[in-house]
């Protein structure tokens, strides 16, 4: 039976066209997938089902929902069906919540909003509903603060707000995209179970087509606000009818052809890191206590020899990106040492120019990685500031942008005039600029879409071969670290928990932590594949 | 909170002791002798030897400033050189009046603020909007002091509602006394309220652009409810650090407007301790001041643990 | 809003115009004292009247622009000069030794209104212009840290710093390089919003006697002199004070204008 039913829905922001003819259909007590890439709009379609677009929005088109016409209801009447009858979550559950009330409170206002129950039934449906979605009273009161849980516990709190008056459809923009791994997983298994038991339809939005794969019954792609193909999942996924759901699919698991290092072939280590240790020490909880200190890197070992890619894979706060730090020479170790061809790398002045020169870095933002009031010619350079400006700077600035796939004649633009996918470009263009031996690679791809990212894959294997570069790969993303490294380290709370051959590791993992990942990771199914790869 | 207590008590103490060393340093030791500083030019070497001695000027600045804080923990602030009489006195005579003008214009200043600037926030964009924030703007190019004499102009002059300045005291009654402060504290008030609204309508606006409105809005909660139960909570920790600073603007505000209404206040008290170079005056009445200032960040302080839950427990 | 951008910048243009053209010309020299002239209303001979010395109120205002704005630009400069490169080092050892001692620094003087920085230095000193100054200039210092600290802060987190860093590029060299040009928005607005304060503490320093002394003309002097004589002659005070709203709220619009012509985000949604 069809719960939702959108026809030729359009939307315009002021005079710019959002979203054209959107059309698809719901079922009562199913998932529904609607995927595409950043700016496709699909979060719009959610907002205007809900009602909650800014007011220059205009739109056209029916969402009939029972007997009512969605998209024709005034503002009260939204009021009244929003929260009661259709529930929504989002993607960022760290500032989903209301810093200043506690978490019973929030979920008990969505009853007490819609005079469903008094204020002692409210808390007691509050008390019942986060212990539906894993939140049990003896850890959890009602009287805690959003401060005091972790993402995947908020993401929880707003699973229950959302469906504490049992709506009958439920929409989820992106509710797992902000959590790592394993925790994405439980909350997948808790929106399933719902579904299942609470007899809800739900509406998952998300970038990530292995999510839809495993949760869906029926999906949408979308591109430039239009849905291109629809229809039930595993046909959509063995036989895709359009050209863009074939490229996002083939990107989706994109491996770059690149030949493997083999482990013998060089035995000397271009970076070893020896025993390394850093601590942080943490505010007091109570006024004469000892502060408590945190290992956020706790005797780790590793080597990069020269050529080869190495992953480091692991969940956030498992101390990833302090020991990218150590090794990037910006922050000092309490124990342990680093070796750079043999030299000690040291945080600090004493730490030479030219040994510096000997590693450079790709960073996750591409929007935040380029002062914003530089050329690109200025910015590509600035790494010679280790090594003197060459006299044919120019050459080799344009010669890298080049070497990247941009064009001599972008170095006169702005960073603001380039899309995320060329920025990246520009950042490993800058890393590449002073030759270096070792690039760490912190999250590079972690924000592009799965198109681009391809791409950018692409590039890095190429450029590593031409150059005989040698790859720090730092990813949450385990398809990515799978499809381009050649040995993997796998990194929790502070320590290397496993360490081997990528294909060993991803084939037969041994340390259990491993195997949950691996196993939480979502996949698409390799049956459905077959098809895709014949052609 | 034990913690955020202590750390807030102790910050107090340190601000405390490094105001009055700062005070102590600027009149005592930067001038050079104090004593003949007061006295003059044509005074004789006896007299401001004499001076010397009934001040403790002979003894060693150290000793002198631990005598002076350890006085004044102790309610002893000296003796005035020109009032004879205990500066703690004058200080609590004077007080009498600056401070009742300085917590009505506190009250009026947040009862002109909040309305205006919930009122703007929730009409965002449109006319009445645009009306007040054209009128703050206009409040906040206005001086105190020339405001309060187009106010004494129009309702003492001319309408004669309220007096043109001077204080009965507060044994005539309260109100006689409450109607020679509200010329004043509207003075100084209006000003103040200016800024305020303008805080409280872009904490609010801020406020609202955050996801855990949209959740609420997802819930049900209409576009008022959200303001009231989710974003003006939120909005108040700015608000509240402005608050905390128009106390010190207001205490500035009251000394100058306490000039154009002739009100005997610390303000008067002040001025005529400058004239008359009575540092003694000058140096305590200083003192209170910045302590007041001082106090007033800590209490504001209190209030964002009060306000804020994740300063209160920690994870 | 481009109209407050336009009318705030013609507001603190025209107060600048005046300053400027009573270096070379004033309609009457503004210290010229002519007891026949005494509080004689607007007139063509005289725009705004004559005080109680009878001098020309217009001559007056033109020379006083003069005084407000090269005290309170000064005062700026100082608190910019000053407070700037603290609140760089201060987010540059965030969290360090350095930064708590210039915040605690900055909350120190934050207990120092200007008022009272200027009573000290005249209790001490004796009035005169440069104690408004050096009083609001004081005063000035906090603002501009903190505002430099806080936009710092915000820019330290970004990826672009962490690639200097890889570059090799020391903190002194970043903030130069990096971080001042990028919130030289911020301390442009600032900076107008702590001209526009400085322009009514000055006018407040001078009307209670800490400020400008005679002859130095000064907008809040005139007030001060003007108040006995209120009820005479209204235009006496009307005058000085609406020149002291003009250009505060004409700064002000000019600073509010420049926030929304400067900030990339509301640029955006705009």
């Amino acid at each position: 039976m069809t719960l939702l039913a959108v026809r030729d829905l359009s939307l315009r922001i002021g005079p710019t066209p959002i979203l054209s003819d959107v059309t698809f259909d719901i079922a009562t007590g199913e998932v529904f997938g609607l995927v595409g890439e950043s700016g496709s709009g699909k979060s719009m379609t959610a907002l205007a089902l809900m009602g909650l677009l800014p007011g220059t929005a205009r739109t056209e088109g029916q969402a009939h929902f029972g007997d009512i016409d969605l998209l024709a209801q005034d503002d009260a009447a939204m009021t009244r069906l929003r929260g009661r009858d259709v529930g929504m979550i989002f993607q960022e559950p760290m500032t989903a919540l209301n810093p200043m009330k506690t978490i019973g409170d929030q979920v008990a206002e969505t009853l007490l909003i819609h005079r469903a129950a008094s204020r002692a039934d409210a808390r007691r449906v509050a008390r019942e509903k986060l212990e539906r979605v894993g939140l049990p009273p003896d850890r959890f009161p009602l009287s805690l603060y959003p401060h005091e849980l972790s993402g995947g516990q908020r993401q929880r709190v707003a699973i229950a707000m959302a469906i504490a008056l049992r709506p009958r459809l439920l929409i989820a923009d992106e509710p797992t995209t902000a959590l790592d791994v394993t925790t994405q997983a439980q909350i997948l298994d808790l929106l399933q179970g719902l579904v299942r038991d609470e007899g809800l339809a739900l509406l998952l939005i998300t970038h990530d087509l292995a999510v839809v794969a495993g949760m869906a019954r029926h999906v949408a792609v979308m591109q430039h606000g239009r849905i291109v193909e629809t229809g039930p999942v595993e046909r959509i996924f063995r036989a895709p009818g359009k050209d863009y759901t074939r490229q996002l699919l083939a990107a989706s698991d994109h491996r770059p052809a690149r030949k493997p290092q083999m482990p013998t072939s060089n035995p000397q280590a271009l970076l070893s890191v020896d025993n390394a240790v850093r601590e942080y020490v943490l505010p007091r909880p109570s006024a004469f206590a000892a502060h408590p200190r945190l290992r956020a890197v706790d005797g780790v070992s590793l080597a990069i020899r020269p050529g080869e890619s190495l992953g480091l894979v692991g969940e956030s706060g498992c101390g990833k990106s302090t020991l990218t730090r150590a090794i990037l020479g910006l922050d000092a170790l309490q124990g342990g040492t680093i070796r750079l061809g043999g030299a000690p790398v040291i945080a600090g002045r004493s730490m030479s120019p030219t040994l510096r020169a000997r590693v450079q870095a790709v960073f996750q933002d591409p929007y935040g990685s380029f002062n914003p009031r530089h050329r690109v010619d200025r910015l590509v350079a600035e790494p010679f500031h280790l090594i003197g400006l060459p006299p044919d700077a120019e050459d080799r600035i344009a010669a890298a942008l080049e070497e990247v796939g941009l064009s001599a004649a972008d170095r006169h633009k702005y960073i603001h005039e380039f899309s995320g996918g060329q920025r990246q470009r520009i950042a490993i263009a800058r890393a590449l600029i002073i030759r270096p031996d070792l690039i760490v690679l912190d999250e590079a791809v972690s924000a592009l879409d799965v198109r681009v990212r391809a791409q950018v894959l692409d590039l890095l294997a190429r450029l590593q071969e031409s150059h005989g570069l040698a790859y720090l790969f730092i990813s949450h993303d385990l398809s990515v670290v799978r499809a381009v490294t050649d040995r993997v380290l796998v990194m929790q709370s502070g320590r290397i928990v496993e360490a081997g051959e990528t294909a060993r590791v991803f084939a037969s993992p041994e340390h259990p932590y491993t195997r949950r990942l691996i196993a939480a990771a979502p996949t698409i199914p390799d049956a459905w594949k077959e098809h895709a790869h014949a052609d | 909170m034990t913690r955020y207590l202590f750390r807030r008590t102790l910050s107090l103490a340190l601000s405390l002791l490094a105001a009055s060393l700062v005070i102590f340093l600027a009149i005592e030791i930067v001038p050079g002798d104090p004593a003949s500083y007061m006295l003059g030019l044509n005074a004789s070497p006896e007299t401001v030897a004499a001076l010397r001695d009934q001040l403790g000027l002979n003894a060693a600045p150290p000793a002198r400033y631990l005598s002076w804080v350890g006085g004044m923990m102790r309610g002893d602030f000296g003796i005035s050189y020109t009032y004879r009489v205990p500066v703690a006195d004058l200080v609590a005579q004077r007080l009498q009046v600056s401070l009742p003008l300085a917590l009505f214009a506190l009250a009026l200043s947040a009862l002109v603020a909040f309305p205006a600037g919930l009122l703007a926030a929730a009409r965002r964009g449109r006319a009445t909007d645009t009306a007040i924030m054209g009128a703050t703007q206009l409040g906040i190019a206005l001086p105190n002091f020339w405001f309060a004499m187009l106010l004494v102009l129009v309702f003492a002059l001319h309408w004669r509602i309220f007096p043109a300045g001077g204080f009965p005291g507060w044994d005539g009654g309260i109100g006689a006394g409450l109607a020679a402060l509200t010329l004043p504290a509207i003075a100084l008030a209006l000003p103040q309220a200016a800024i305020l609204a303008r805080v409280l309508r872009s904490a609010l606006i801020e406020t609202e652009g955050q996801d855990y409105i949209r959740t609420a809005r997802a819930k049900g909660l209409t576009r008022t409810q959200t303001l009231i139960r989710h974003a003006l909570r939120n909005a108040m920790i700015p608000v509240l650090t402005i608050l905390g600073m128009q106390f010190s603007f207001l205490l500035a505000g009251a000394i100058i407007i306490e000039n154009v209404f002739y009100l005997p206040g610390l303000g008067r008290l002040i001025f005529q301790a400058i004239t008359q170079r009575d540092l003694i005056v000058v140096e305590s009445v200083v003192m209170i001041l910045v302590f007041a200032v001082i106090l007033v960040t800590f209490l504001v302080d209190l209030a964002y643990a009060l306000v804020d839950p994740r300063l209160r427990r920690r994870a | 809003m481009r109209l407050s951008l336009h009318l705030g910048l013609a507001l603190t243009l025209a107060a600048l115009l005046a300053a400027g053209v009573s270096l070379l010309w004033t309609p009457y020299d503004p210290a010229a004292l002519s007891i026949a002239e005494k509080l004689r209303p607007p007139s063509a001979a005289h725009w705004f009247g004559t005080d109680h010395f009878g001098r020309d109120i217009a001559a007056m205002l033109m020379a006083g622009a003069r005084t407000s704005i090269a005290v309170a630009l000064v005062a700026v400069g100082i608190g910019m000069g000053l407070g700037v490169p603290l609140g760089l080092l201060a987010a540059a050892r965030h969290g360090g030794m350095a930064d708590e001692v210039v915040m605690r620094g900055n909350d120190l003087i934050f207990a120092f209104p200007s008022l009272v920085i200027a009573i000290l230095i005249t209790a001490v000193f004796g009035p005169s212009a440069f104690n408004a100054i050096l009083a609001i200039g004081i005063f000035n210092i906090p603002v501009f840290a903190r505002v430099a600290r806080g936009g710092a802060l915000s820019l330290w987190t970004l990826d672009f710093i962490r690639a200097a860093e890889v570059a090799g590029k020391g903190a002194v060299r970043i903030s130069a390089e990096h971080i001042l040009p990028n919130i030289s928005n911020l301390l442009i607005v600032q900076g107008t919003i702590q001209f526009s304060l400085g322009i009514l503490a000055e006018a407040g320093l001078s009307y209670v006697g800490l400020g400008a002394q005679p002859p130095t003309p000064s907008w809040g002097r005139m007030l001060a002199e003007a108040q006995t004589m209120v009820t005479l002659a209204p235009h006496v005070a009307i005058f000085p004070g609406l020149a002291i709203v003009l250009t505060v709220f004409g700064l002000n619009l000019l600073g509010d204008g420049l926030r929304d012509r400067l900030d990339p985000r509301l640029r955006a949604r705009a």
